[in-house]
């Protein structure tokens, strides 16, 4: 469908610094430091433009943000902050003040109640920097049959970031755990579309055994910067490997509890799938349903982009990241005839636990045609993706199916 | 028109059909306050700004290339309601019966996109309906649901699709 108003790219391709000039109706002081495709910020149509975040993003829906990222922008093997998804449930927080925000830890199973500062949390307690894979649980979603509702995400619904904050086990303990303590659950600043500024947007969380990894962070940098307004500015939680759902954003409550969280979004279909396989379109009773826990095996192919046409039987380079929720990648193999055969790729080990590992192959084309790449990577359990959309569930969760590129020989 | 007085407008249109609820009234009297602050918001901006733009700046001008900004003006000045090529552009709902209703009652909370790239039957978006007002704050839709659910079954009905369906839209280009 034809985009009515400008793009940011199509807006550019049509004028320059002269051209600004009259759209803002006056002379721009130091126009010619203007970087190239920087655009004044008088002139943004907030419609086009998610906050922080490239043009390059493909938006699912603008009320609210949800985009994903290209496959082929997921090259670098640190996601670059501008071109991590964005998944929001509600409105983010306007005004971040860091000097007043807390966090507080209480709950049922938690010996006090503690408030900290992010200056509390800064000083009190050790810094750890992790990467870590943060996909959402639709991821995929779209090739389902038949379809699930919601966001019909495609491939690039995940990323891999260095995170940088405190270990949550370190802040709850200082808090105190008790012994019956079974679920964490987090509360962010985000509002609900209703407008409702009671209503709870979404609060998930995970088992305790999960949030005392060493892994398990409560965040305040992406990538050794303050972390994107759209994915948790000032204070995130970050669970590598687990539905991104769990890493709460604007995070200033986290509750230990005594029983599975029952925030919004942790009962009924939400980041759910049946407790057993189900034909698809198969309506499945609600206590038939289980928490959707690690997330599967996948990855994907990051160059060359979809649709590259390679003359002759020149070799080119296939490469792009594997992770297997809270598993490692054990192999990863690509195939250019359907599945048929396939060849073992080199992949390098994570560089820490549930970060994404990069896997590489060179290869040529056996004669002129069409060929599809496709990608399977296998964990250390010997579970691999599969070639077609795996089992059918009612919200569409976790298709970890393929991912295929086409290429043509020339 | 005035966004305070359009919606005055609607609100009339609900009450001369005896359907406007309480949830409703409340929602159009939240977004009134919206559209106020905004509204002022915006005076004051360009208030300042030419204040800006005429006293403090002795290389005023309009000079240059306006071509891209006539483009832009004349953008701006569309119809909000245009349909072009049977889509009510500013939404991207395909127009039909009922499409106005799915505008008014769909659109407050989250993006029409919401509705477009989604497809199911008629019980497929009942169900949906249901689960927005159960837990989203939707509205009783009164004598328009019917309606409502008849045009998104008809546009956005189900799909048939395959396990793995062939890979489209590839922009080809030399490796």
């Amino acid at each position: 469908m034809k985009k009515n108003k400008l793009s940011r790219r199509n807006f550019l391709s049509k004028t320059a610094i002269t051209g600004l000039t009259g759209l803002l109706g006056t002379h721009i002081v130091f126009g010619e430091h203007l970087p190239k495709g920087y655009i004044p910020v008088g002139l943004i149509n907030a419609e086009d433009q998610i906050p922080g975040k490239s043009e390059d993003l493909i938006v699912l829906n603008d009320k609210p943000w949800n985009a994903e990222t290209p496959p082929h922008l997921l090259d670098p093997k640190i996601t670059p902050a501008d071109l991590f998804f964005v998944r929001n449930n509600g409105i983010p927080p306007e005004k971040v003040d860091l000097d007043s925000w807390t966090l507080t830890i209480e709950g049922e199973s938690a010996k006090t109640k503690k408030v900290y500062s992010i200056k509390d949390l800064q000083s009190k307690f050790q810094v750890y920097s992790y990467n870590l894979v943060l996909e959402c649980g639709g991821n995929g979603r779209s090739e389902f049959n038949p379809g699930a509702k919601g966001n019909q995400w495609t491939l690039g619904a995940v990323g891999c970031c260095k995170w940088t904050g405190v270990r949550l086990k370190d802040v709850l303990q200082d808090a105190g755990v008790r012994n019956d303590a079974v679920y964490i659950g987090y509360y962010g600043a985000d509002t609900h579309l209703s407008g409702d500024r009671s209503k709870v947007v979404i609060s998930r969380g995970v088992p305790i055994k999960k949030a005392m990894e060493e892994e398990a962070l409560i965040a305040w940098k992406m990538n050794d910067e303050d972390i994107p307004a759209m994915n948790g500015f000032p204070l995130r939680l970050v669970f590598g490997g687990w539905p991104a759902s769990t890493s709460g954003k604007w995070l200033n409550r986290i509750v230990i509890r005594n029983q599975v969280h029952d925030g919004p979004k942790m009962q009924g279909y939400s980041y759910r799938v049946p407790k057993y396989p189900v034909a698809p379109g198969t309506k499945v009773p609600e206590e038939d349903m289980k928490i959707i826990e690690s997330m599967p095996v996948k990855s994907l192919i990051t160059y060359p982009k979809t649709g590259a046409m390679v003359k002759g039987d020149r070799k080119f380079q296939v490469r792009g990241h594997a992770w297997a929720g809270d598993l490692e990648v054990d192999s990863v193999h690509i195939s250019i005839d359907f599945g048929a055969t396939w060849l073992k790729c080199n992949l390098t080990n994570p560089v820490n636990r549930l970060a994404w590992q990069h896997f590489k192959i060179t290869i040529d084309l056996p004669e002129k045609g069409y060929y599809e790449i496709w990608a399977k990577a296998t964990d250390s359990n010997g579970v691999s993706q599969p070639m077609v959309v795996p089992n059918w569930n009612p919200k569409g969760y976790l298709n970890n199916a393929c991912h295929r590129i086409a290429v043509k020989r020339t | 028109m005035h966004a305070t007085e359009l919606l005055l407008k609607e609100l009339e249109f609900m009450n001369d059909n005896n359907r406007v609820s309480k949830q409703q009234e409340e929602f159009v009297s939240k977004m009134m306050k919206t559209f106020d602050i905004w509204a002022i918001f915006f005076m004051l901006f360009f208030f300042f700004f030419f204040l800006y733009a005429f006293n403090f700046l002795p290389s005023f001008s309009t000079k240059g290339d306006n071509t891209a900004s006539m483009e832009l003006l004349v953008e701006e000045n569309e119809d909000p309601n245009r349909i072009e090529n049977g889509i009510h552009v500013r939404s991207g709902l395909i127009v039909g019966d009922g499409y106005e209703l799915v505008l008014r009652h769909c659109g407050g909370c989250h993006s029409h996109k919401l509705v477009t790239q989604n497809s199911a039957d008629a019980k497929g978006w009942t169900e949906t309906i249901r689960w927005m007002q159960e837990t989203q704050k939707l509205w009783d839709l009164g004598g328009n649901e019917a309606p409502i659910v008849a045009y998104l079954a008809k546009y956005y009905g189900l799909k048939q699709k395959n396990r793995r369906a062939p890979l489209k839209n590839i922009d080809w280009y030399e490796l």
